[in-house]
């Protein structure tokens, strides 16, 4: 019976450490109007502790990732003196957008078995979700992937870009780009110590299209004829407005 | 001002987008072409995804060329017998490009075929019109030098069979160059992503001998079809095709024509013309440079699996 007890109080004192995280976002829902720019989001959070402050250093890593879609990476080569698309891999799982703020360098504060398990750096965040091993021919693809997707912006790790006071209050910015793909951003937060993850939390930021932009995209995809038939009218009216309104000028 | 665009699924400046649809608009209306050659690398350039830029270009065509074809009609300048037979050729030509251009995305290969396209006929047609002009340069200065060379009254055209009586354009032929013609442009329409103009005008004049006043409003009523049956199946098989891109480069395309046409009327039409091909030749020539020349990234992301 007593080790019955004991597990019991175990159990009831997790997350490990006795520290946990509380954490709440500036906006819980991005709407894609017609003149969406992007959007600036922010996270912040506290960290709920029972236990005395441990001695070791804390971290905290933030992590937002778009939804998870297949794309294909090709890669160009010279064939009979022009540059032709050669040879491609498919990646099944990447995100469009995804972006890492953290406290430290992520190698300073993350274990790499620890990355492995969650998915945290970029390449974890693309990897994690596949289940065949990588070859090295495959990581070519994959680092060409993250490279063009870093260099639009769309993949993000900034090191140092999480302010933690006291150890226990913090934030975090992200800009969202204009070019933002539907779907629910998942949102996560990881507290670290000993490079060790202790706590995580975990939500969604709901990115949808609203208004004009939402029945544009619903009409092209689920009545397409019907919107290929608009596209034209819309075409013929404009077409015979413009010489319309020509003739009165010169009439 | 930002515009997202809900299809493409990228933010642009809308200013850009008139702009470029005014510019595009002043040279059509110039020049009387329907400047989808200079439109659909223009859209790649600014970062709008290949398969929208030709889809959607294919419906800006519609209205540009629907306002010419008004102004034709008045003049009566439109063969509508020979336009219904390109027509039917430009279909079935549409249909088997948009098959094409679908296989070859799938192959990753799209971006290739569309490339060289644009630089085969462009470089033919521009070549063409370049040497063509020069002469017709060279003979205004010294008149009666060289006299116009007088066309072939019987050539291969005329001995098949099939033949038909297209009143407007005084003609009695077969009616199989014109279906052919008809269908290598609907090919040409969806995988480039233009009315096809540039190549169907010399067409119509050199092989089938139409008389060049009903020329223009005949190949708009042929390029009305294609690009809106090409619109349609882009519309229905890739989901591609923007309004909000067709309407912002409409409203500035529209425009831009009517400055252009009142432009075009102070300049010679030996003088239009060479500018034309040169144009034609730059693009053609900054196509092939990226061809030939390696890229700095030579890998590229297609989204979707090939499967």
């Amino acid at each position: 019976m007593l080790w019955r007890a004991l597990i019991l109080t175990l159990l009831s004192a997790l997350p490990l450490h006795g520290e946990e995280v509380v954490a709440g976002l500036s906006q819980a829902r991005v709407s894609i109007n017609t003149t969406f720019s992007g959007s600036e989001i922010l996270i912040f959070g506290a960290v709920k502790r029972e236990a005395p402050l441990p001695t070791t250093d804390l971290d905290v890593i933030v992590t937002v990732s778009s939804p998870l879609a297949p794309v294909t990476v090709r890669k160009k080569d010279r064939r009979l003196g022009i540059w032709v698309n050669t040879d491609s891999a498919q990646i099944d799982y990447a995100p469009s957008f995804y972006a890492v703020r953290a406290t430290k360098a992520l190698s300073e504060i993350l274990a790499p078995a620890q990355d492995f398990e969650y998915g945290i750096s970029i390449p974890r965040a693309i990897r994690a979700s596949r289940a065949q091993i990588v070859t090295p021919q495959s990581s070519e693809f994959l680092q060409a992937l993250i490279r063009i997707r870093s260099n639009e912006g769309a993949y993000q790790q900034a090191p140092n870009s999480i302010e933690l006071t006291e150890d226990t209050l913090f934030r975090a910015n992200i800009a969202l780009p204009a070019n933002l793909t539907e779907g629910d951003y998942k949102t996560r937060i990881f507290l670290l110590r000993n490079n060790q993850v202790i706590d995580a939390y975990e939500t969604t930021i709901d990115v949808r299209k609203v208004g004009l932009e939402r029945w544009i995209y619903n009409l092209a995809h689920q009545q397409p004829l019907l919107y290929g038939l608009l596209s034209l009218a819309l075409a013929i009216a404009a077409g015979w407005s413009a010489s319309a309104v020509f003739r009165l000028f010169r009439g | 001002m930002q515009i997202y665009l809900p299809i493409a699924e990228v933010s642009v400046n809308a200013f850009l987008l008139f702009g470029l649809g005014g510019m595009v608009g002043i040279l059509s209306g110039m020049f009387g072409v329907g400047g989808g050659f200079l439109m659909t690398p223009l859209l790649f350039f600014i970062g709008i995804p290949p398969a929208v830029a030709v889809a959607t270009e294919a419906n800006q065509i519609v209205a540009s060329s629907f306002s010419g074809v008004l102004a034709h009609l008045k003049r009566k300048t439109v063969d509508f017998r020979m336009g219904f037979v390109l027509m039917g050729g430009g279909i079935v030509g549409a249909a088997l490009g948009i098959v094409l251009f679908n296989f070859l995305r799938s192959l990753g290969q799209v971006e290739l075929l569309v490339s060289l396209c644009y630089v085969v006929f462009l470089g033919v047609v521009g070549t063409l019109m370049f040497i063509e002009s020069l002469r017709a340069i060279r003979r205004t200065r010294n008149p009666g030098a060289l006299p116009l060379p007088k066309r072939r009254q019987r050539s291969w055209v005329h001995a098949l069979p099939f033949k038909m009586k297209f009143r407007t354009s005084g003609l009695y032929i077969s009616v199989i160059p014109p279906l052919l013609v008809g269908a290598c442009v609907g090919v040409l329409a969806a995988i480039m992503g233009v009315g096809g103009g540039f190549i169907m005008v010399p067409a119509m004049i050199y092989i089938l001998g139409m008389p060049t006043k009903v020329v223009v409003g005949t190949s708009l009523l042929q390029i009305i079809a294609v690009t809106a049956f090409t619109t349609l199946m882009h519309a229905t098989t890739n989901q591609t095709v923007d309004m909000a891109l067709a309407l912002l480069l409409l409203v500035g395309g529209v425009l831009g024509a009517q400055i252009g046409t009142r432009i075009g009327v102070h300049l010679k039409a030996e003088q239009l013309r060479i500018l034309l091909a040169l144009m034609v030749l730059g693009v053609c020539f900054k196509l092939a440079f990226d061809l030939l020349v390696q890229p700095s990234e030579l890998f590229s992301i297609g989204t979707g699996g090939g499967h």
